[in-house]
Protein backbone atom coordinates (compact mmCIF):
# COMPACT_ATOMS: atom_id res chain seq x y z
CA UNK A 1 0.00 0.00 0.00
CA UNK A 2 2.96 2.16 0.31
CA UNK A 3 3.14 2.89 -3.38
CA UNK A 4 0.33 4.48 -3.26
CA UNK A 5 0.49 6.54 0.35
CA UNK A 6 4.17 7.19 0.32
CA UNK A 7 4.43 9.91 -2.16
CA UNK A 8 1.95 12.04 -0.11
CA UNK A 9 3.48 10.69 3.79
CA UNK A 10 7.00 11.56 2.50
CA UNK A 11 6.47 14.98 0.87
CA UNK A 12 4.69 18.26 2.13
CA UNK A 13 4.21 20.15 -1.29
CA UNK A 14 2.19 16.46 -2.53
CA UNK A 15 0.35 16.78 0.89
CA UNK A 16 -0.30 20.36 0.03
CA UNK A 17 -1.26 19.53 -3.80
CA UNK A 18 -3.23 17.18 -2.60
CA UNK A 19 -5.36 19.44 -0.06
CA UNK A 20 -5.39 22.17 -2.95
CA UNK A 21 -6.29 19.78 -5.66
CA UNK A 22 -9.70 18.64 -3.52
CA UNK A 23 -10.65 21.81 -2.80
CA UNK A 24 -10.70 22.66 -6.43
CA UNK A 25 -12.60 19.44 -6.70
CA UNK A 26 -15.50 20.77 -4.33
CA UNK A 27 -15.97 23.69 -5.92
CA UNK A 28 -15.61 22.57 -9.60
CA UNK A 29 -17.79 19.68 -9.04
CA UNK A 30 -20.73 22.00 -7.63
CA UNK A 31 -20.28 24.92 -9.99
CA UNK A 32 -19.13 22.42 -12.70
CA UNK A 33 -22.76 20.48 -11.93
CA UNK A 34 -24.72 24.33 -12.19
CA UNK A 35 -22.72 24.89 -15.51
CA UNK A 36 -23.43 21.91 -17.34
CA UNK A 37 -27.08 22.00 -16.03
CA UNK A 38 -27.73 25.58 -17.26
CA UNK A 39 -25.57 24.59 -20.46
CA UNK A 40 -23.38 27.20 -19.98
CA UNK A 41 -20.11 25.17 -21.22
CA UNK A 42 -18.81 27.28 -23.48
CA UNK A 43 -19.09 30.24 -21.38
CA UNK A 44 -17.63 28.34 -18.76
CA UNK A 45 -14.89 27.57 -21.27
CA UNK A 46 -14.08 31.70 -21.98
CA UNK A 47 -14.43 32.62 -18.37
CA UNK A 48 -11.33 30.10 -17.72
CA UNK A 49 -9.40 31.58 -20.07
CA UNK A 50 -10.23 35.01 -19.53
CA UNK A 51 -8.49 35.09 -16.70
CA UNK A 52 -5.24 34.88 -18.23
CA UNK A 53 -4.26 38.40 -19.00
CA UNK A 54 -5.77 39.61 -16.13
CA UNK A 55 -3.28 37.27 -14.23
CA UNK A 56 -0.54 38.63 -16.62
CA UNK A 57 -1.30 42.12 -16.37
CA UNK A 58 -1.24 42.20 -12.45
CA UNK A 59 1.76 39.95 -12.39
CA UNK A 60 3.32 43.44 -14.65
CA UNK A 61 1.86 45.46 -12.37
CA UNK A 62 3.12 43.69 -9.40
CA UNK A 63 -0.88 43.08 -7.78
CA UNK A 64 -1.56 39.77 -6.43
CA UNK A 65 -2.35 37.62 -9.22
CA UNK A 66 -6.30 36.74 -8.00
CA UNK A 67 -6.84 40.53 -8.39
CA UNK A 68 -6.03 40.65 -11.99
CA UNK A 69 -7.66 37.61 -12.52
CA UNK A 70 -11.37 38.57 -10.93
CA UNK A 71 -10.58 41.72 -13.48
CA UNK A 72 -9.86 39.58 -16.33
CA UNK A 73 -12.80 37.27 -15.57
CA UNK A 74 -15.45 40.48 -14.95
CA UNK A 75 -14.35 41.42 -18.57
CA UNK A 76 -15.36 38.48 -19.66
CA UNK A 77 -18.31 38.44 -18.11
CA UNK A 78 -19.27 42.08 -19.34
CA UNK A 79 -17.95 41.06 -22.81
CA UNK A 80 -20.06 38.14 -23.12
CA UNK A 81 -23.44 39.80 -21.66
CA UNK A 82 -22.74 42.57 -23.95
CA UNK A 83 -22.31 40.26 -27.04
CA UNK A 84 -25.35 38.27 -26.14
CA UNK A 85 -27.71 41.52 -25.41
CA UNK A 86 -27.04 42.85 -28.70
CA UNK A 87 -28.04 39.33 -31.08
CA UNK A 88 -30.79 37.27 -30.41
CA UNK A 89 -28.80 34.68 -33.03
CA UNK A 90 -26.40 32.23 -31.42
CA UNK A 91 -23.48 33.97 -29.74
CA UNK A 92 -20.88 31.47 -29.96
CA UNK A 93 -19.02 33.36 -32.74
CA UNK A 94 -18.83 36.21 -30.53
CA UNK A 95 -17.84 34.65 -27.41
CA UNK A 96 -15.09 32.19 -29.57
CA UNK A 97 -13.38 35.74 -30.42
CA UNK A 98 -13.50 37.36 -26.86
CA UNK A 99 -12.25 33.75 -25.92
CA UNK A 100 -9.05 33.40 -28.46
CA UNK A 101 -8.51 37.13 -27.80
CA UNK A 102 -8.16 37.74 -24.30
CA UNK A 103 -5.57 34.14 -24.53
CA UNK A 104 -4.05 36.05 -27.06
CA UNK A 105 -3.78 39.43 -25.47
CA UNK A 106 -2.55 37.47 -22.12
CA UNK A 107 0.23 35.68 -24.15
CA UNK A 108 1.14 39.19 -25.69
CA UNK A 109 1.51 41.10 -22.47
CA UNK A 110 3.75 37.81 -20.84
CA UNK A 111 5.95 38.17 -23.72
CA UNK A 112 6.27 42.32 -23.00
CA UNK A 113 8.35 40.79 -20.21
CA UNK A 114 11.78 38.21 -21.03
CA UNK A 115 11.32 37.14 -17.14
CA UNK A 116 7.76 35.86 -17.35
CA UNK A 117 8.23 33.56 -19.86
CA UNK A 118 8.56 30.64 -16.98
CA UNK A 119 5.10 32.18 -15.74
CA UNK A 120 3.53 32.25 -18.66
CA UNK A 121 3.74 27.82 -18.39
CA UNK A 122 2.54 27.94 -14.98
CA UNK A 123 -0.22 30.30 -15.28
CA UNK A 124 -1.24 28.04 -18.34
CA UNK A 125 -1.01 24.54 -16.70
CA UNK A 126 -1.09 25.16 -13.05
CA UNK A 127 1.74 24.79 -10.47
CA UNK A 128 0.00 22.41 -8.19
CA UNK A 129 3.46 21.17 -6.32
CA UNK A 130 4.49 24.48 -5.94
CA UNK A 131 0.86 25.34 -4.48
CA UNK A 132 1.45 27.46 -0.97
CA UNK A 133 -0.61 27.64 2.31
CA UNK A 134 -1.95 30.96 1.04
CA UNK A 135 -3.85 29.62 -2.17
CA UNK A 136 -4.98 26.92 -0.03
CA UNK A 137 -7.04 29.30 2.45
CA UNK A 138 -8.45 30.86 -0.53
CA UNK A 139 -9.45 27.67 -2.10
CA UNK A 140 -11.14 26.76 0.89
CA UNK A 141 -13.05 29.79 1.52
CA UNK A 142 -14.16 29.99 -2.08
CA UNK A 143 -15.13 26.13 -2.06
CA UNK A 144 -17.10 27.24 1.36
CA UNK A 145 -19.00 30.02 -0.19
CA UNK A 146 -19.90 27.70 -3.61
CA UNK A 147 -21.52 25.31 -1.62
CA UNK A 148 -22.97 27.76 0.60
CA UNK A 149 -24.57 29.05 -2.36
CA UNK A 150 -25.43 26.58 -4.27
CA UNK A 151 -27.33 24.97 -1.17
CA UNK A 152 -29.41 28.09 -0.82
CA UNK A 153 -30.07 29.00 -4.39
CA UNK A 154 -30.83 25.04 -5.38
CA UNK A 155 -34.32 25.73 -6.11
CA UNK A 156 -34.25 28.98 -8.50
CA UNK A 157 -30.75 27.56 -10.37
CA UNK A 158 -32.86 23.94 -10.98
CA UNK A 159 -35.66 25.81 -12.06
CA UNK A 160 -33.50 28.17 -14.46
CA UNK A 161 -32.12 25.23 -15.87
CA UNK A 162 -35.25 23.62 -16.38
CA UNK A 163 -37.14 26.99 -17.73
CA UNK A 164 -35.48 30.41 -17.63
CA UNK A 165 -39.13 32.06 -17.96
CA UNK A 166 -41.16 29.60 -15.30
CA UNK A 167 -38.42 30.58 -13.20
CA UNK A 168 -39.05 34.32 -13.96
CA UNK A 169 -42.71 34.18 -13.23
CA UNK A 170 -42.53 32.18 -9.93
CA UNK A 171 -40.75 35.72 -8.08
CA UNK A 172 -37.36 34.66 -8.91
CA UNK A 173 -34.86 37.65 -9.94
CA UNK A 174 -33.17 35.49 -12.87
CA UNK A 175 -31.10 38.25 -14.07
CA UNK A 176 -29.41 38.70 -10.55
CA UNK A 177 -28.99 34.95 -10.13
CA UNK A 178 -27.69 34.57 -13.25
CA UNK A 179 -24.56 37.34 -12.37
CA UNK A 180 -24.26 35.08 -9.20
CA UNK A 181 -23.93 32.08 -10.75
CA UNK A 182 -21.37 33.52 -13.30
CA UNK A 183 -19.74 34.98 -10.05
CA UNK A 184 -19.56 31.73 -8.76
CA UNK A 185 -17.80 30.46 -12.14
CA UNK A 186 -15.37 33.35 -12.04
CA UNK A 187 -14.68 32.63 -8.46
CA UNK A 188 -13.73 28.68 -8.91
CA UNK A 189 -11.95 29.37 -11.75
CA UNK A 190 -9.06 32.56 -10.11
CA UNK A 191 -8.74 30.08 -7.30
CA UNK A 192 -8.27 27.01 -9.14
CA UNK A 193 -5.62 27.96 -12.19
CA UNK A 194 -2.53 28.04 -9.43
CA UNK A 195 -3.92 24.03 -8.97
CA UNK A 196 -4.23 23.20 -13.17
CA UNK A 197 -3.93 26.04 -14.86
CA UNK A 198 -6.01 28.81 -17.16
CA UNK A 199 -6.26 26.47 -20.20
CA UNK A 200 -7.22 22.86 -18.08
CA UNK A 201 -9.64 24.57 -15.24
CA UNK A 202 -12.16 23.97 -17.43
CA UNK A 203 -11.66 20.14 -17.74
CA UNK A 204 -12.57 20.29 -14.02
CA UNK A 205 -15.34 22.07 -14.44
CA UNK A 206 -16.83 19.78 -17.18
CA UNK A 207 -15.38 16.39 -16.85
CA UNK A 208 -16.16 15.61 -13.02
CA UNK A 209 -19.47 16.97 -13.52
CA UNK A 210 -20.28 15.17 -17.03
CA UNK A 211 -19.77 12.17 -15.57
CA UNK A 212 -22.00 12.25 -12.80
CA UNK A 213 -24.72 13.68 -15.42
CA UNK A 214 -24.16 9.77 -17.30
CA UNK A 215 -24.80 8.28 -13.16
CA UNK A 216 -27.12 9.65 -10.80
CA UNK A 217 -30.89 10.89 -11.26
CA UNK A 218 -30.83 13.94 -8.73
CA UNK A 219 -29.22 17.14 -9.03
CA UNK A 220 -27.17 17.23 -5.46
CA UNK A 221 -26.04 13.84 -5.80
CA UNK A 222 -24.68 14.96 -9.31
CA UNK A 223 -23.00 18.04 -7.34
CA UNK A 224 -21.25 15.60 -4.58
CA UNK A 225 -20.24 12.65 -7.35
CA UNK A 226 -18.96 15.23 -9.25
CA UNK A 227 -16.47 16.32 -6.25
CA UNK A 228 -15.47 12.67 -5.65
CA UNK A 229 -14.97 12.12 -8.88
CA UNK A 230 -13.10 15.39 -9.04
CA UNK A 231 -10.95 14.29 -6.47
CA UNK A 232 -10.19 10.96 -7.22
CA UNK A 233 -8.95 12.46 -10.39
CA UNK A 234 -6.59 14.67 -8.58
CA UNK A 235 -5.35 11.68 -6.55
CA UNK A 236 -4.79 9.44 -9.33
CA UNK A 237 -3.37 12.43 -11.28
CA UNK A 238 -0.76 13.44 -8.47
CA UNK A 239 0.23 9.73 -8.07
CA UNK A 240 0.95 9.46 -11.66
CA UNK A 241 2.62 12.30 -12.55
CA UNK A 242 4.77 11.32 -9.06
CA UNK A 243 5.98 8.14 -10.73
CA UNK A 244 6.16 9.22 -14.20
CA UNK A 245 7.98 12.19 -13.91
CA UNK A 246 4.20 14.06 -15.75
CA UNK A 247 3.19 17.93 -16.12
CA UNK A 248 0.82 17.08 -12.51
CA UNK A 249 -1.55 19.57 -13.60
CA UNK A 250 -2.71 18.12 -16.91
CA UNK A 251 -2.17 14.57 -15.37
CA UNK A 252 -5.43 15.51 -13.21
CA UNK A 253 -7.19 16.65 -15.74
CA UNK A 254 -6.21 14.29 -18.18
CA UNK A 255 -7.37 11.53 -15.37
CA UNK A 256 -10.70 13.41 -14.89
CA UNK A 257 -11.46 13.19 -18.57
CA UNK A 258 -10.40 9.78 -19.12
CA UNK A 259 -13.06 9.09 -16.52
CA UNK A 260 -15.58 10.82 -17.94
CA UNK A 261 -14.84 8.42 -21.38
CA UNK A 262 -14.77 5.39 -19.57
CA UNK A 263 -18.30 5.82 -18.16
CA UNK A 264 -19.70 6.91 -21.27
CA UNK A 265 -18.50 3.56 -22.97
CA UNK A 266 -19.55 1.38 -19.96
CA UNK A 267 -22.98 3.35 -19.96
CA UNK A 268 -22.84 2.68 -24.14
CA UNK A 269 -22.80 -1.23 -22.79
CA UNK A 270 -24.97 -1.41 -20.07
CA UNK A 271 -28.83 -1.91 -20.95
CA UNK A 272 -30.60 1.40 -21.43
CA UNK A 273 -32.68 2.82 -18.32
CA UNK A 274 -34.49 4.40 -21.03
CA UNK A 275 -38.11 2.44 -20.96
CA UNK A 276 -39.89 1.94 -24.72
CA UNK A 277 -41.53 5.63 -25.07
CA UNK A 278 -45.65 4.87 -24.77
CA UNK A 279 -47.49 6.40 -26.95
CA UNK A 280 -48.22 8.62 -24.81
CA UNK B 1 -68.23 41.92 -7.60
CA UNK B 2 -64.72 40.22 -7.38
CA UNK B 3 -61.53 41.15 -9.07
CA UNK B 4 -61.12 40.18 -11.88
CA UNK B 5 -58.18 37.79 -12.68
CA UNK B 6 -57.00 39.88 -15.93
CA UNK B 7 -58.89 43.17 -17.28
CA UNK B 8 -57.00 44.27 -20.36
CA UNK B 9 -58.67 47.36 -21.97
CA UNK B 10 -57.24 48.07 -25.69
CA UNK B 11 -53.88 46.65 -25.26
CA UNK B 12 -51.52 45.82 -27.52
CA UNK B 13 -48.94 43.38 -27.48
CA UNK B 14 -45.29 42.57 -28.69
CA UNK B 15 -41.69 42.16 -28.81
CA UNK B 16 -39.28 44.50 -28.67
CA UNK B 17 -42.13 47.33 -28.80
CA UNK B 18 -43.24 46.22 -32.55
CA UNK B 19 -47.24 45.13 -32.11
CA UNK B 20 -47.82 41.81 -32.37
CA UNK B 21 -51.78 41.76 -31.60
CA UNK B 22 -53.28 45.22 -31.16
CA UNK B 23 -56.98 46.23 -29.48
CA UNK B 24 -57.48 43.41 -26.98
CA UNK B 25 -60.41 44.18 -24.39
CA UNK B 26 -61.61 41.44 -22.16
CA UNK B 27 -61.84 40.78 -18.90
CA UNK B 28 -61.65 37.39 -17.27
CA UNK B 29 -62.90 36.52 -13.96
CA UNK B 30 -62.01 33.68 -11.20
CA UNK B 31 -63.24 30.32 -12.40
CA UNK B 32 -63.32 31.38 -16.14
CA UNK B 33 -60.75 29.49 -18.42
CA UNK B 34 -59.96 32.04 -21.83
CA UNK B 35 -58.76 30.02 -24.56
CA UNK B 36 -56.41 31.94 -27.13
CA UNK B 37 -56.84 30.58 -30.60
CA UNK B 38 -54.61 30.84 -33.27
CA UNK B 39 -52.13 29.59 -35.86
CA UNK B 40 -48.13 29.33 -34.65
CA UNK B 41 -46.67 33.18 -35.21
CA UNK B 42 -50.48 34.58 -34.20
CA UNK B 43 -49.23 36.38 -31.43
CA UNK B 44 -51.35 33.46 -29.14
CA UNK B 45 -47.82 32.77 -26.94
CA UNK B 46 -46.89 36.64 -27.12
CA UNK B 47 -50.09 36.75 -25.23
CA UNK B 48 -49.27 34.45 -22.55
CA UNK B 49 -45.79 36.04 -21.93
CA UNK B 50 -47.40 39.59 -21.67
CA UNK B 51 -50.02 38.08 -19.09
CA UNK B 52 -47.22 36.36 -16.94
CA UNK B 53 -45.20 39.42 -17.00
CA UNK B 54 -42.17 38.06 -19.06
CA UNK B 55 -42.64 40.96 -21.98
CA UNK B 56 -43.46 44.33 -21.52
CA UNK B 57 -46.55 45.53 -22.77
CA UNK B 58 -46.34 47.67 -26.18
CA UNK B 59 -49.87 49.92 -25.36
CA UNK B 60 -53.14 49.51 -23.52
CA UNK B 61 -53.47 48.55 -19.69
CA UNK B 62 -53.39 44.83 -18.56
CA UNK B 63 -54.09 44.17 -15.39
CA UNK B 64 -53.15 40.33 -13.82
CA UNK B 65 -54.43 39.22 -10.51
CA UNK B 66 -55.34 43.05 -9.76
CA UNK B 67 -51.99 44.20 -10.34
CA UNK B 68 -49.19 45.09 -12.78
CA UNK B 69 -48.10 41.33 -14.86
CA UNK B 70 -45.37 39.50 -13.62
CA UNK B 71 -45.98 41.42 -9.74
CA UNK B 72 -48.50 38.43 -8.51
CA UNK B 73 -45.61 35.98 -8.40
CA UNK B 74 -46.81 32.91 -6.29
CA UNK B 75 -50.21 32.91 -7.65
CA UNK B 76 -49.44 32.57 -11.62
CA UNK B 77 -48.49 29.31 -12.67
CA UNK B 78 -46.91 29.26 -16.44
CA UNK B 79 -46.16 26.23 -18.39
CA UNK B 80 -44.11 27.15 -21.48
CA UNK B 81 -44.67 25.72 -24.63
CA UNK B 82 -41.61 23.85 -25.16
CA UNK B 83 -39.43 21.96 -22.58
CA UNK B 84 -36.36 20.76 -24.66
CA UNK B 85 -33.19 21.67 -22.75
CA UNK B 86 -29.96 21.27 -24.26
CA UNK B 87 -29.10 18.74 -21.45
CA UNK B 88 -31.19 16.47 -20.15
CA UNK B 89 -31.51 17.57 -16.52
CA UNK B 90 -30.97 14.44 -14.29
CA UNK B 91 -34.37 14.82 -12.39
CA UNK B 92 -37.24 12.15 -11.12
CA UNK B 93 -40.96 12.73 -12.45
CA UNK B 94 -41.97 13.68 -9.37
CA UNK B 95 -38.97 16.42 -8.49
CA UNK B 96 -40.08 17.98 -11.17
CA UNK B 97 -43.96 18.11 -10.21
CA UNK B 98 -42.44 19.40 -6.86
CA UNK B 99 -41.10 22.26 -8.28
CA UNK B 100 -44.98 23.86 -8.55
CA UNK B 101 -44.96 23.91 -4.87
CA UNK B 102 -41.39 25.83 -4.10
CA UNK B 103 -42.69 29.35 -5.17
CA UNK B 104 -44.60 28.90 -2.34
CA UNK B 105 -41.79 27.81 0.09
CA UNK B 106 -39.33 29.95 -0.66
CA UNK B 107 -35.57 29.29 -1.02
CA UNK B 108 -35.40 27.25 1.78
CA UNK B 109 -38.37 25.83 3.84
CA UNK B 110 -39.24 21.99 3.32
CA UNK B 111 -42.41 20.64 1.61
CA UNK B 112 -45.00 20.00 3.84
CA UNK B 113 -47.23 16.92 4.08
CA UNK B 114 -50.19 19.78 2.16
CA UNK B 115 -47.37 20.41 -0.82
CA UNK B 116 -46.90 16.71 -1.20
CA UNK B 117 -50.55 16.14 -1.12
CA UNK B 118 -51.03 18.40 -3.85
CA UNK B 119 -47.89 17.29 -5.76
CA UNK B 120 -49.41 13.33 -5.31
CA UNK B 121 -53.47 15.00 -6.26
CA UNK B 122 -51.64 16.57 -9.63
CA UNK B 123 -50.10 13.25 -10.66
CA UNK B 124 -53.10 11.38 -10.33
CA UNK B 125 -55.41 14.05 -12.37
CA UNK B 126 -52.91 13.73 -14.90
CA UNK B 127 -52.03 9.98 -14.54
CA UNK B 128 -48.70 10.12 -14.35
CA UNK B 129 -48.18 8.34 -10.38
CA UNK B 130 -46.62 5.26 -11.90
CA UNK B 131 -44.10 7.64 -13.76
CA UNK B 132 -42.65 9.34 -10.18
CA UNK B 133 -39.50 7.82 -10.17
CA UNK B 134 -38.32 7.62 -13.97
CA UNK B 135 -35.65 10.31 -14.81
CA UNK B 136 -37.13 13.16 -16.83
CA UNK B 137 -34.89 12.15 -19.70
CA UNK B 138 -36.77 8.54 -19.78
CA UNK B 139 -40.04 10.17 -20.81
CA UNK B 140 -41.75 10.26 -23.92
CA UNK B 141 -43.06 13.65 -25.15
CA UNK B 142 -46.64 13.30 -24.04
CA UNK B 143 -45.46 12.03 -20.62
CA UNK B 144 -43.36 14.70 -20.03
CA UNK B 145 -46.17 17.17 -20.84
CA UNK B 146 -48.23 15.80 -18.77
CA UNK B 147 -45.57 16.10 -15.86
CA UNK B 148 -45.46 19.65 -16.70
CA UNK B 149 -49.04 20.06 -16.79
CA UNK B 150 -48.94 18.07 -13.22
CA UNK B 151 -46.53 20.85 -12.41
CA UNK B 152 -48.50 23.82 -12.92
CA UNK B 153 -51.55 21.91 -11.30
CA UNK B 154 -49.82 21.26 -8.13
CA UNK B 155 -49.20 24.70 -7.43
CA UNK B 156 -53.21 25.66 -6.89
CA UNK B 157 -52.52 29.05 -8.22
CA UNK B 158 -54.96 31.94 -8.99
CA UNK B 159 -54.14 31.96 -12.55
CA UNK B 160 -53.02 29.10 -15.04
CA UNK B 161 -51.48 30.13 -18.21
CA UNK B 162 -50.50 27.18 -20.31
CA UNK B 163 -49.10 27.62 -23.63
CA UNK B 164 -49.95 24.49 -26.27
CA UNK B 165 -50.92 22.63 -22.83
CA UNK B 166 -52.66 19.28 -25.58
CA UNK B 167 -49.23 19.45 -27.86
CA UNK B 168 -48.55 15.28 -27.33
CA UNK B 169 -51.20 14.46 -25.59
CA UNK B 170 -53.26 11.29 -26.55
CA UNK B 171 -56.95 11.13 -26.16
CA UNK B 172 -57.02 9.56 -23.05
CA UNK B 173 -54.53 12.50 -21.53
CA UNK B 174 -56.50 15.35 -22.87
CA UNK B 175 -59.55 14.36 -21.25
CA UNK B 176 -57.58 14.54 -17.89
CA UNK B 177 -56.60 17.53 -18.89
CA UNK B 178 -60.06 18.51 -19.71
CA UNK B 179 -61.37 17.09 -16.34
CA UNK B 180 -58.27 19.40 -14.87
CA UNK B 181 -59.68 21.93 -16.20
CA UNK B 182 -63.00 21.95 -14.79
CA UNK B 183 -61.53 21.30 -10.87
CA UNK B 184 -59.45 24.21 -11.26
CA UNK B 185 -61.88 26.57 -12.68
CA UNK B 186 -64.59 24.67 -9.58
CA UNK B 187 -61.80 25.94 -6.96
CA UNK B 188 -61.73 29.45 -8.58
CA UNK B 189 -58.85 29.57 -10.50
CA UNK B 190 -58.30 31.41 -13.85
CA UNK B 191 -57.04 29.35 -16.86
CA UNK B 192 -55.14 31.05 -20.22
CA UNK B 193 -54.92 28.47 -22.68
CA UNK B 194 -53.30 29.11 -25.99
CA UNK B 195 -54.17 26.70 -28.25
CA UNK B 196 -54.89 25.68 -32.30
CA UNK B 197 -57.41 23.01 -30.89
CA UNK B 198 -61.23 24.04 -31.28
CA UNK B 199 -62.14 21.71 -30.11
CA UNK B 200 -60.32 22.38 -26.80
CA UNK B 201 -62.01 26.01 -27.20
CA UNK B 202 -65.23 25.00 -27.30
CA UNK B 203 -64.67 23.93 -23.93
CA UNK B 204 -63.47 27.09 -22.18
CA UNK B 205 -65.82 30.25 -21.04
CA UNK B 206 -64.01 32.62 -23.33
CA UNK B 207 -62.69 32.38 -26.77
CA UNK B 208 -59.72 34.67 -28.37
CA UNK B 209 -59.52 34.12 -31.49
CA UNK B 210 -55.76 35.53 -33.01
CA UNK B 211 -54.10 36.08 -36.36
CA UNK B 212 -51.60 38.94 -35.81
CA UNK B 213 -55.02 40.69 -34.85
CA UNK B 214 -58.12 40.01 -32.86
CA UNK B 215 -60.33 38.26 -35.20
CA UNK B 216 -62.73 37.83 -32.41
CA UNK B 217 -63.33 37.50 -29.02
CA UNK B 218 -66.54 35.54 -26.92
CA UNK B 219 -68.04 32.69 -25.55
CA UNK B 220 -67.28 29.63 -27.95
CA UNK B 221 -70.65 29.26 -29.03
CA UNK B 222 -70.65 32.97 -30.56
CA UNK B 223 -66.79 32.76 -31.69
CA UNK B 224 -65.96 29.59 -33.23
CA UNK B 225 -68.02 30.10 -36.33
CA UNK B 226 -67.05 28.64 -39.43
CA UNK B 227 -65.98 32.08 -41.12
CA UNK B 228 -64.35 33.31 -37.49
CA UNK B 229 -62.07 29.80 -37.69
CA UNK B 230 -60.88 30.49 -41.83
CA UNK B 231 -60.48 34.21 -41.03
CA UNK B 232 -58.14 32.75 -38.47
CA UNK B 233 -56.34 29.70 -39.85
CA UNK B 234 -57.02 30.12 -43.34
CA UNK B 235 -57.78 26.53 -44.02
CA UNK B 236 -60.13 24.24 -41.86
CA UNK B 237 -61.31 21.05 -43.19
CA UNK B 238 -63.75 18.27 -41.13
CA UNK B 239 -64.65 14.92 -40.89
CA UNK B 240 -66.61 12.70 -38.74
CA UNK B 241 -66.13 14.72 -35.54
CA UNK B 242 -66.18 17.96 -36.30
CA UNK B 243 -63.47 20.02 -37.92
CA UNK B 244 -60.16 19.76 -38.10
CA UNK B 245 -57.79 22.67 -38.29
CA UNK B 246 -54.88 22.69 -40.73
CA UNK B 247 -52.08 24.80 -39.21
CA UNK B 248 -50.84 26.63 -42.57
CA UNK B 249 -47.43 27.07 -41.19
CA UNK B 250 -46.90 23.35 -40.74
CA UNK B 251 -48.59 21.43 -42.48
CA UNK B 252 -46.46 18.44 -43.19
CA UNK B 253 -48.11 15.63 -44.87
CA UNK B 254 -51.07 14.77 -42.85
CA UNK B 255 -54.37 14.11 -45.05
CA UNK B 256 -57.70 13.66 -43.61
CA UNK B 257 -58.94 11.79 -47.14
CA UNK B 258 -59.06 12.51 -50.21
CA UNK B 259 -60.17 15.68 -52.34
CA UNK B 260 -60.54 19.21 -51.12
CA UNK B 261 -61.08 20.47 -47.78
CA UNK B 262 -64.33 21.20 -46.98
CA UNK B 263 -65.74 23.81 -44.49
CA UNK B 264 -68.16 23.33 -42.00
CA UNK B 265 -69.95 25.04 -39.34
CA UNK B 266 -69.34 23.88 -35.73
CA UNK B 267 -71.47 23.28 -32.86
CA UNK B 268 -69.14 24.13 -29.95
CA UNK B 269 -70.00 23.03 -26.67
CA UNK B 270 -70.35 19.03 -27.27
CA UNK B 271 -68.84 16.18 -26.24
CA UNK B 272 -69.07 14.21 -29.74
CA UNK B 273 -65.88 15.30 -30.26
CA UNK B 274 -63.96 13.67 -27.79
CA UNK B 275 -63.90 10.48 -28.77
CA UNK B 276 -60.66 9.55 -31.05
CA UNK B 277 -57.23 11.29 -30.96
CA UNK B 278 -56.85 13.92 -33.93
CA UNK B 279 -53.86 16.21 -33.92
CA UNK B 280 -54.99 18.31 -36.00
CA UNK B 281 -52.54 18.81 -38.82
CA UNK B 282 -49.02 17.80 -37.08
CA UNK B 283 -48.44 14.21 -36.07
CA UNK B 284 -45.08 13.16 -35.87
Amino acid sequence: MGVLTDPFVQNAFMQRALLAGILVAIATGVVGTLMVLRGMAFLGDALAHGVLPGIAAALLIGIPSFVGALVGAAVMIGGVAAVQRRTRLSSDVAIGLLFVGMLALGVVIVSRSSEFAGSLTEILFGEVLGVSWTSILWQAIVAVVVVCLAWTLRRPFLLMAMDPDQARVAGYPVRLLEAVLLGMIALTVVVSFRVVGTLLVFGMLLAPAGTAALVVRRVGAMMIVSAVIGSVSVYLGLLLSWYYDLAAGATVVLVAVGIFFVALVVQGFLPSRRPHPEHA
Amino acid sequence: MTTPAISAHNLTIGYGGNPVVAGITLTLAPGQWLAVVGTNGSGKSTLLRSIAGLIPTVDGRLEVLDGVPGSGSTGVAYLSQSHEQGFLLPIRAKDVVRMGRWPVRGLLRRLRREDERYVDDAMAAMGVEALADRPLGALSGGQCQRVHLAQAACRRADLLLLDEPTSGLDAASRERYLSLMDFERARGAAIVSATHDVREAARADLVLLVAERVVACGPPAEVLTASALADTFGVIISDATGPVVIDPHHEHGHQHGPGLPRVRGHAPGHDHEHGHDHDHGHHH
